[in-house]
């Protein structure tokens, strides 16, 4: 399918269409947070503690009084770069651990597989949780074990591609004329391998949004003051029979992300992985 | 069907659950520090740890230790929780009873809803309904659970109080604990109030759980139905004059469950880590709760025995999800 | 003798994605209690819609009955409500279709597909059904009915599924049964046996017969009359004794002629040509771009018209018929 074909099909998706412009409108809300954000989202005023929402603050104010309209503005660039760094982190490992797997097959293939088959034997979440406290709570960690939660989902969908391009002409055609392994893995296979993964790497964007900020709600992921939209929540929920808006707006937030990254990444698989549908 | 293919897949999911031990055992020494120490906690005293390094063979070859540690676990003997000091076996025991009656109730509103959900938008394919209830389906599959719990406790504990924001029943309505399951001892109980109180209590947490397993059973159900409602043999049913309900359910739906049956086994995880949370939010004594306040108290001997049971749990559900399988479909059920 | 099906003027419509089609454009045929009906075409000719359209059962919602009538003792199933024709659907008009592999739910025992027909439309209990079904797998010549019952399709030949199907269609003893090129799956020796089959019973119920085809040699074995139909529309009508030997029509000509014949070693004779899409059918008669003895007045549409008693063809040259 040329890129062109693809644009046109993706036009027409309504579902990629209306994801595109939820994930735009985060990431313009990211990179300009510092001059659209009414306040500072970290200095308290213990004077205007939970708030409800009114024209000075949009969103209200939490219990410390910070203004959380610009707590949500900042939390858009934190749940981005979680994002991007938790599936940076599953897709480079889960790649090459899923090529390996599918090209050199046997013994290789069985090893990694029966490691894969350990991490998938726990819920995600949990297996998260278990590292994050391993490893002590914090930001970092969140993202590097939500990124170690879901390497073998992309090990697994590589290693299926290797396997039904393997059986295809023209890479055994290759391997005749003795192209060297690393070549052949990178070169030929590794691109045709791209549509799936560039797919689930888009829903495993809303994944990774929403785990990171499960943790953060179990104290597990980002700390205060930081304006994660987890730990946010997680403050909320203290006060949720006064003052329901500071839970009510972080979250919203999260499913708007989430809802984005999984419109944008059902269109997406519509276009580009017929195959794929209705997993 | 075989019993041999039976004892293939128990002979799998054993070998799942000794690799899960031995990562266990091994993360457990590789925190930095004497594994009794943290074990037993900061508190403890010295002759309590001497008795404990002699317990686990400390002061022996890797290979013992780890011997001695799966004979207990063989055994049921997981250690003694340092915050209450009783055996871990049990007090994980009483929460993984909780926990299933809140799974339990959450699949079923999930399967139902999901299901009704999924049919109705195949059979009336590019409706208003079919793109509503997708479109819900998709907001479902995006759901910060923990979010949509608060809401819910907002909107009915707190806005207008119709039903109870936290626990399993109210109190003074507590009935014997004869199954572990509050909904069935109050019915054993023959109390109607206890059963109204518990069911009461079910019902938010149970529906926040159910979310995410009722969205995907909900889209997954509309493929599968649309699928099948195009195959000869639906054609077939109707030529042979059966009602439209007879031709949905009973043949076209019938057909459908294999793949509802086999998305609904993946989720079940999703299910399990969802109680994590559902459980926090609704103080909910279950087992996701337990793990987390252990992890809080770094109370190692809990947490240990917490990830094997849900290894073994998951592993459970994957061969039991395998079974129904073969009881579904005829064609695997003779070929094994 | 009254016909037990009438139809007249049958146009079918298909809404498709690069534009409307008709299908079906104007059929009027009729089948005699206890007669064999011969629908022949090639595929996409209409032949199969034309039987969908009868028990209503044509895919929705991007097919739908345009107009003429289709009379069942007396009712016109056009505009008869859903329950009379889910009353009349594998009752007193049953169907088998192509494709005998998928045409059995995969789930469900043959036994309880052939009873679910029983139960629903003779109110049977279980166990008569149960009793009932055995016989039919009896009569449709399959061994050990009994514990054939409690098989799931899977376990049986294509064959032997296409006689369950038969048997199910059988089930109320109908007074008209479709068969949709119930042998093209199935391998030939197989196709003797079902036909001979279908024969035999049509016999012994006394029940008329449509039998879709695309087969002139399955024709000419089995069916009294024949309908030929091309491009949506019927282009000739006959006894199958006449048909077979003075063919009025160019086009039924032509599938004569390129059949294969005893004694003949050279090249068969084709029609020239293919098929002409629904979509962009030429105005006039459709077969006038395959067809030898065309002329100008092809352009327009033949008119329906006798050569001979019961013998009627849609052309503007019809071929010599000497009596």
């Amino acid at each position: 399918m040329s890129k062109l074909d693809m644009f046109t099909d993706l036009r027409k998706s309504a579902s990629a269409l209306t994801g595109l412009v939820l994930i735009t409108l985060i990431v313009l809300v990211a990179l300009f947070g510092p001059w659209i954000a009414p306040a500072d989202p970290l200095i308290p005023s213990p004077l205007i503690r939970l708030q409800g929402p009114s024209a000075q603050h949009l969103f209200g104010t939490d219990s410390l009084g910070r203004d959380m309209l610009s707590r949500v503005i900042y939390g858009a660039r934190i749940s981005l770069m979680i994002g991007i760094i938790s599936v940076t982190i599953s897709l480079i490992p889960g790649t090459i651990l899923g090529l390996l797997s599918g090209y050199f097959g046997k013994r290789i293939d069985s090893i990694i597989m029966r490691c894969m088959d350990m991490l998938l034997a726990f819920p995600a979440i949990l297996l998260a949780i278990f590292i994050t406290a391993i490893l002590e709570p914090s930001l970092t960690n969140t993202m590097v074990a939500v990124g170690i939660v879901y390497i073998p989902h992309y090990a697994r969908i590589v290693r299926s591609s290797v396997l039904s391009l393997k059986g295809m002409l023209f890479v055994q055609a290759i391997s005749h004329l003795g192209g060297g392994h690393l070549r052949i893995l990178i070169k030929h296979i590794l691109p045709n391998c791209l549509p799936p993964i560039i797919v689930y790497a888009t829903l495993g964007m809303g994944t990774a949004v929403l785990q990171a900020a499960a943790l953060g709600f179990l104290g597990l992921g980002a700390q205060p003051p930081s304006p994660e939209w987890g730990a946010m929540l997680s403050e909320g929920r203290q006060y949720i029979q006064l003052a329901p808006h500071v839970a009510a707006f972080p979250g919203a937030a999260i499913l708007i992300l989430v809802l984005g990254f999984n419109l944008f990444g059902d269109g997406l698989r519509d276009v580009l992985d017929p195959s794929l549908r209705s997993q | 069907m075989t019993l041999g293919y039976i004892s293939k897949r128990l002979f799998h999911l054993a070998l799942i659950m000794f690799g899960v031990s031995v990562v266990v055992f091994l993360m457990l020494r590789m925190i930095p520090g004497d594994p009794a120490q943290l074990l037993l906690g900061e508190f403890a005293s010295p002759e309590e740890l001497a008795r404990l390094r002699e317990q686990l063979g400390l002061n022996q070859s890797l290979f013992t230790q780890f011997w001695i540690y799966i004979s207990n676990i063989v055994q049921g003997d997981m250690g003694h929780s340092i915050r209450t000091n009783a055996p871990v076996t049990g007090e994980i025991w009483v929460r993984l009873i909780a926990t299933l009656e809140l799974s339990l109730a959450a699949m079923c509103i999930a399967t139902f809803f999901g299901i009704a959900a999924g049919v109705m938008s195949a059979v009336k394919q590019h409706s208003l309904w079919d793109y509503g209830a997708m479109f819900m389906a998709l907001v479902g599959v995006s759901m910060p659970i923990f979010w949509l719990g608060l809401m819910l406790i907002y909107l009915f504990a707190v806005k207008f109080p119709l039903l109870p924001m936290m626990g399993r029943i109210s109190l003074g309505l507590e009935v014997p604990d004869v199954t572990g399951l509050m909904v069935v001892d109050a019915v054993v109980a023959g109390s109607w109030q206890s059963f109204v109180s518990a069911l009461k209590h079910l019902l938010l947490p149970a529906f926040t759980l159910a979310t995410i397993p009722m969205a995907i059973v909900a889209r997954i159900t509309r493929s599968a139905m649309l699928e099948v409602l195009n195959m000869d043999y639906v054609r077939t049913a109707r030529a042979k004059g059966m009602t439209e309900l007879v031709v949905i359910f009973r043949h076209a739906l019938r057909n459908a469950f294999l793949p509802v049956v086999t998305v609904l086994g993946l989720n079940l995880g999703l299910l399990l880590g969802g109680a994590v949370l559902t459980e926090t939010i609704f103080s909910w004594p279950g087992l996701g709760r337990y793990v987390v306040d252990s992890l809080s108290g770094r109370d190692y001997a809990a947490v240990q025995g917490c990830i094997l049971v849900f290894a073994l749990l998951m592993a459970v559900i994957n061969l039991a999800v395998d079974l129904i399988y073969v009881v579904l479909d005829p064609r695997i059920r003779v070929n094994e | 003798m009254e016909p037990i099906l009438q139809i007249q003027n049958l146009t079918t419509r298909f809404t498709t994605k690069r534009g409307d089609l008709t299908a079906v454009d104007g059929v009027d045929l009729h089948i005699n209690p206890g007669e064999t009906l011969g629908v022949v075409g090639e595929s996409g000719c209409g032949k199969s819609v034309t039987a969908l359209s009868i028990l209503q059962l044509l895919p929705r919602p991007i097919a739908r009955i345009a107009g003429g009538s289709i009379l069942f003792k007396g009712q016109n199933l056009v505009t008869a409500p859903l329950p009379v024709i889910r009353n009349i659907r594998g009752n007193q008009i049953s169907m088998i279709f192509q494709e005998p592999m998928t045409s059995l739910n995969p789930v469900y025992t043959v036994g309880f597909q052939i009873m679910e027909p029983l139960r629903k439309h003779r109110s049977m209990k279980k166990a008569a059904a149960r009793q009932e079904a055995a016989g039919l797998l009896d009569l449709v010549g399959i061994p050990e009915p009994r514990s054939r019952l409690d098989d799931y399709p899977h376990q049986l030949s294509g064959g032997m599924r296409q006689r369950v199907m038969i048997a199910m269609a059988l089930a109320c003893r109908p007074d008209l049964m479709i068969a949709d090129e119930p042998t093209t799956a199935l391998d030939v020796t197989i196709q003797a046996q079902i036909l001979e089959l279908m024969k035999q019973l049509q016999k012994e119920i006394g029940m008329a017969v449509m039998l879709i085809t695309h087969d002139l040699g399955v024709v000419a074995e089995t069916c009294h009359r024949v309908v030929v139909m091309y491009a949506g529309k019927m282009v000739e009508s006959a006894d199958v004794n006449v048909l077979f030997s003075r063919p009025a029509h160019p086009y039924t000509r032509g599938l004569f002629d390129s059949l294969p014949k005893r004694g003949c070693t050279g090249p068969l004779p084709t029609i020239k040509g293919a098929v002409p899409s629904l979509l962009n059918l030429p105005p006039g008669c459709a077969f006038q771009d395959r067809c030898d003895a065309a002329s100008a007045r092809c352009r327009q549409t033949p008119p329906w018209q006798e050569v001979a008693e019961g013998h009627g063809v849609r052309c503007w040259h019809p071929l010599e018929v000497s009596p």
